[in-house]
């Protein structure tokens, strides 16, 4: 698979702990920034009940849901403790302070639909 | 025939790569050494303790005139080199030409200079060079003030030295924590401490606006508008490779010069090593790198065959009194685990963080003895799993068997201190218990153990359950969550006692056990330390759940609630009108009146909040903090102005209260009610705090609950006027703030304190008026309009960071 980058923007544009949405065709993918100046990208939504995952509290490698703090790695997409469930997860690196994405799923879930 | 080696710079690099070619083979070439600066190689590393006057110049040259001498090495000290002709092999420096059979580019870096308005003025100083050093040193000597930028390795160590020198020192960094790129929060907080206690100040979160002076620098402006005197001004905000030499002569360059493992750049008759070049898309600052680097140059330069590899890398501070050391990754995450040790007492933190066994990285603070055995195991990728349980105590424990805390205790003889603060030893608490004491309350008031600052509460339970035997049953109290074994009430007086005023103080100094808390945890942390510390403490959004991160409740399906304040319950044809506008602008679905008498707007989507407050602003609304753990709403009825029955204007005792208690903060959300007569049509007695007005004033009731729980309010006192009534119940909100855990309720907080204390407090003339003055200096901080602040100046992050619909719809 090609390994396309697509720059959305700044580091600083995220807070620490903190994120921000990207809006795409298929649905916002929720750009996270952890307090050790990571960048995950993940699909912004719980698979419990839809909760915007991109305004949970991020700690460590994990975000809370802000509808019923199910807690997921962000690493993973996986869910934590006693709670099952997976979100999706997206390529994202951080070059020379900008945040770049992998655009390839977007190219990827295009062609499915 | 010797070869023409023409060398540009003289850094710590280059002058190792000269010792490696005459040590291997002293007749295989004829060297030139270029240098910008008028003289040769000296340890630039040792330009801290030059600075702190620890060292002087000539104690940290490596290589003297006697000895280029000796060697037979041409010296170019102080020429610049104009540029390298690759065509005809030439260095063309400004005296002149020289032909090169191989040439090595050793440029080293440049210091980073924010492109800020007074940066070229006289005053403003890298740090980077002696010369740079000796102009540090004369300005300190006329004293003053100076503010370094940049919290960093070398920031910080200018800090220290001109510190060391006398002079007034502010250091500001632009992130979180200092020196955030080899340290975390904890240890970055334990260096902020130890540099403020040598008088060093250090702004984080800091930016730069411009640096003011007319002919030469006055002072630093700050983003924040506010402003710093500075005689002189530091920048060590970073560097970056120097390769326009590099550029200009056509070799590949990306950040650095590029270089294969050989260090041979795109033309294979230049090398280049150090700080300027880049291998495998890593730079290099560090000196250990740069040594490796020089070995392979030099066997490279010789024709045998060499590879550079990079190595897991180290950092140490060369400030007197700041023991810190960081190596490897310290990132945490899935699959990665942390050991943490935290000594508060010795200002000691350590942190190894484990992947599948092996130790990857590592944070020490305090006590950095056996540092190198750490970084040695970070290198070798050793399996720790045998030694795992005792690995943070270093090489000297392993294989010991680890201690039962209850055995220790009890080996402890009887003048064994267990209370630092009160002077307690483990022979009066043992006395206490012998005269009939069998739980920590009882201890507590007739020793005074724990009773302080409670560090010592585990250890006083431990003595009770080794003197009582099975009499006594540790309790475990409820800790706040898994990153600590802390329970709110134990976090809260150790804030307040040992004036904790930041987050990573109170992970730190309380042994958290996780690197940044959760979500459990940062919420109440976030809430105890402005509640307690209101000027100094800075507050972060995100330690807050969304609804007060946006100032708005998040709805089932992701949209948001709008409620703007109506003092009291009141409203006008205005307002009414304002709302209704804003209703339909913004395509709000559903308009509701809420049980505390306000008008929801909701859903509404995210995206639109700041132009809705915004428009509710316009008409004079502010938000309503429905969604704060704060005061929400005053319910009242019309009082006597309209009612038969009302006594007292309870709809203007109902609005000076919202009026005063508005945009505070507390444990959990708390709502008001003013009824203006027995009647009770305001239901003032199930709220948190309730007022009923009789003929012969006001009768104030707390702690009643109306929801998961109901309860009727417990009668706090009968009142003749409204400013009594006022001074009460501002008292009693701020006893709450102060002493509740947080997402307890007033009538559960009451509960667990009783209601005879909460008197004992605010009727006492003295404690009132404190707990009042408290108050208004909290508001004076946080009592502002957040849907102002926010529709202002940061509407954009309620947008979407980027937006690929239409693109990818095309």
């Amino acid at each position: 698979m090609s390994q396309d980058w697509i720059d959305i923007g700044e580091l600083s544009d995220i807070p620490a702990r903190g994120a921000r949405v990207v809006r795409t065709a298929v649905g916002c993918v929720a750009v996270f920034r952890t307090g050790s100046d990571e960048v995950f990208a993940l699909q912004n939504r719980c698979p419990h009940k839809g909760g915007p995952l991109s305004e949970g509290i991020v700690h460590g490698k994990s975000v809370t849901c802000p509808l019923h703090n199910w807690v997921f790695s962000l690493e993973t997409g996986e869910a934590q403790g006693a709670d099952v469930g997976h979100v999706r997860t997206y390529p994202a690196r951080i070059e020379a302070g900008r945040i770049l994405l992998e655009t390839s799923f977007l190219q990827a879930r295009m062609a499915a639909e | 025939m010797k070869q023409e080696l023409v060398i540009i710079g003289a850094g710590m690099a280059s002058g190792r790569v000269i010792e490696h070619l005459l040590k291997e083979d002293p007749d295989a070439f004829e060297i030139t050494l270029f240098n910008a600066e008028p003289r040769g190689n000296y340890n630039r590393i040792m330009l801290s303790p030059v600075l702190s006057g620890d060292k002087s110049y000539a104690d940290i040259i490596t290589h003297t005139d006697d000895w280029y001498e000796q060697n037979g090495i041409t010296c170019r000290f102080g020429e610049h080199v104009v540029r390298i002709d690759r065509e005809t092999g030439t260095v063309v420096g400004q005296r002149g030409a020289l032909p090169y059979d191989k040439l090595l580019i050793a440029t080293g870096s440049a210091p980073f200079i924010i492109p800020v308005e007074g940066k070229d003025l006289p005053g403003v100083i890298t740090y980077r060079d002696l010369d740079d050093t000796n102009a540090m040193i004369e300005a300190a000597a006329s004293g003053g003030k100076a503010v370094v930028i940049g919290g960093g390795l070398l920031g910080l160590e200018a800090a220290a030295g001109l510190k060391e020198r006398g002079m007034d020192v502010t250091v500001l960094h632009l992130m979180g924590h200092l020196m955030e790129r080899q340290l975390d929060e904890s240890a970055g907080f334990l260096l902020r401490r130890d540099l403020e206690k040598r008088g060093i100040k250090v702004k984080c979160r800091a930016s730069t606006a411009a640096i003011l002076g007319e002919t030469r620098v006055e002072g630093v402006l700050l983003e924040d508008n506010e402003g710093l005197e500075a005689d002189l001004v530091v920048m060590a905000v970073g560097i970056r490779p120097e390769t326009r030499l590099a550029t200009d002569a056509g070799l590949d360059v990306a950040r650095g010069i590029t270089v294969d493992a050989e260090l041979r750049t795109s033309d294979p008759d230049i090398h280049a090593v150090g700080e300027c070049v880049e291998f495998d898309g890593q730079l290099f600052g560090l000196v250990a790198p740069l040594y490796d680097q020089a070995r392979v140059v030099a066997d490279s330069l010789l024709g045998r065959s060499a590879a550079f590899t990079p190595k897991e890398l180290s950092t140490k501070l060369k400030v007197t009194g700041c023991d810190l050391f960081s190596a490897g990754d310290f990132a945490d995450g899935a699959g990665r685990e942390d050991i943490v040790f935290r000594d508060p007492s010795r200002g000691v933190y350590k942190r190894l963080v484990l992947e599948e066994n092996r130790l990857v990285g590592a944070v020490f603070y305090g006590d950095t003895r056996d540092s190198n055995w750490f970084f040695g195991l970070i290198q070798s990728g050793e399996d720790i799993s045998e030694m795992r349980d005792t690995l943070i105590f270093g090489p000297a424990y392993q294989g010991g068997a680890a201690l039962d805390p209850m055995a220790a205790v009890a080996a402890l003889p009887l003048d064994a201190e267990i209370c630092g603060c009160n002077g307690v030893s483990k022979g009066d608490i043992v006395a206490a218990i012998e005269g009939g004491a069998t739980d920590l309350g009882t201890v507590r008031s007739l020793t005074k153990a724990s009773s302080s600052c409670g560090t010592c509460t585990g250890l006083v339970e431990q003595v009770l359950g080794v003197t009582l035997g099975d009499d006594f049953v540790i309790p475990a109290a409820a800790s706040i969550c898994g990153c600590t074994d802390l329970s709110h009430e134990d976090v809260r007086r150790m804030i307040k006692s040992r004036e904790l005023k930041s987050m990573a103080a109170v992970w730190q100094e309380l042994g958290w056990k996780t690197s940044c808390g959760c979500h459990v945890c940062r919420p109440a942390l976030n809430f105890y330390l402005l509640a307690d510390w209101p000027l100094e403490y800075r507050d972060d959004p995100q330690s807050r759940f969304i609804n007060e991160r946006k100032h708005a409740n998040i709805q089932k399906d992701g949209t948001y609630s709008v409620v703007p304040r109506m003092w009291g319950g009141m409203t006008t044809p205005d307002e009414l009108r304002a709302i209704a506008d804003a209703a339909e602008k913004y395509n709000v679905p559903t308009v509701h009146v809420t049980g505390g008498q306000r008008i929801d707007l909701l859903g509404v989507r995210g995206e639109d909040l700041p132009a809705i407050w915004a428009d509710l602003n316009a008409a004079g609304m502010v938000s309503g903090h429905a969604y704060a753990k704060g005061l929400r709403t005053v319910k009242t009825c019309v009082g006597k102005d309209h009612c038969r029955f009302g006594t007292q204007d309870s709809t203007g005792l109902g609005i000076a209260l919202e009026k005063r208690l508005w945009g505070s903060w507390t444990p959990h959300k708390v709502k008001l009610a003013v009824s203006g007569c027995p009647r009770n049509c305001a239901e003032a007695t199930c709220k948190d705090i309730g007022v009923v007005c009789v003929d012969s004033g006001y009768q104030i009731g707390v702690a009643g609950a109306a929801g998961m729980d109901v309860k009727e309010t417990e009668r706090l006192a009968d009142v003749a006027t409204e400013q009594e009534a006022l001074d009460l119940i501002t008292a009693f909100f701020q006893l709450y703030r102060e002493n509740a855990k947080y997402l307890d309720r007033p009538y559960k907080w009451v509960a667990k304190v009783g209601l005879d204390w909460v008197k004992d407090q605010v009727f006492d003339a003295d404690t009132r008026q404190g707990l009042i003055e408290r108050f208004e200096l909290s508001q004076s901080i946080y009592q502002k309009d957040p849907w102002a602040e926010e529709a202002r100046k940061s509407g954009e992050k309620y947008q979407p960071l980027a937006d690929f619909k239409l693109e990818a719809a095309e």
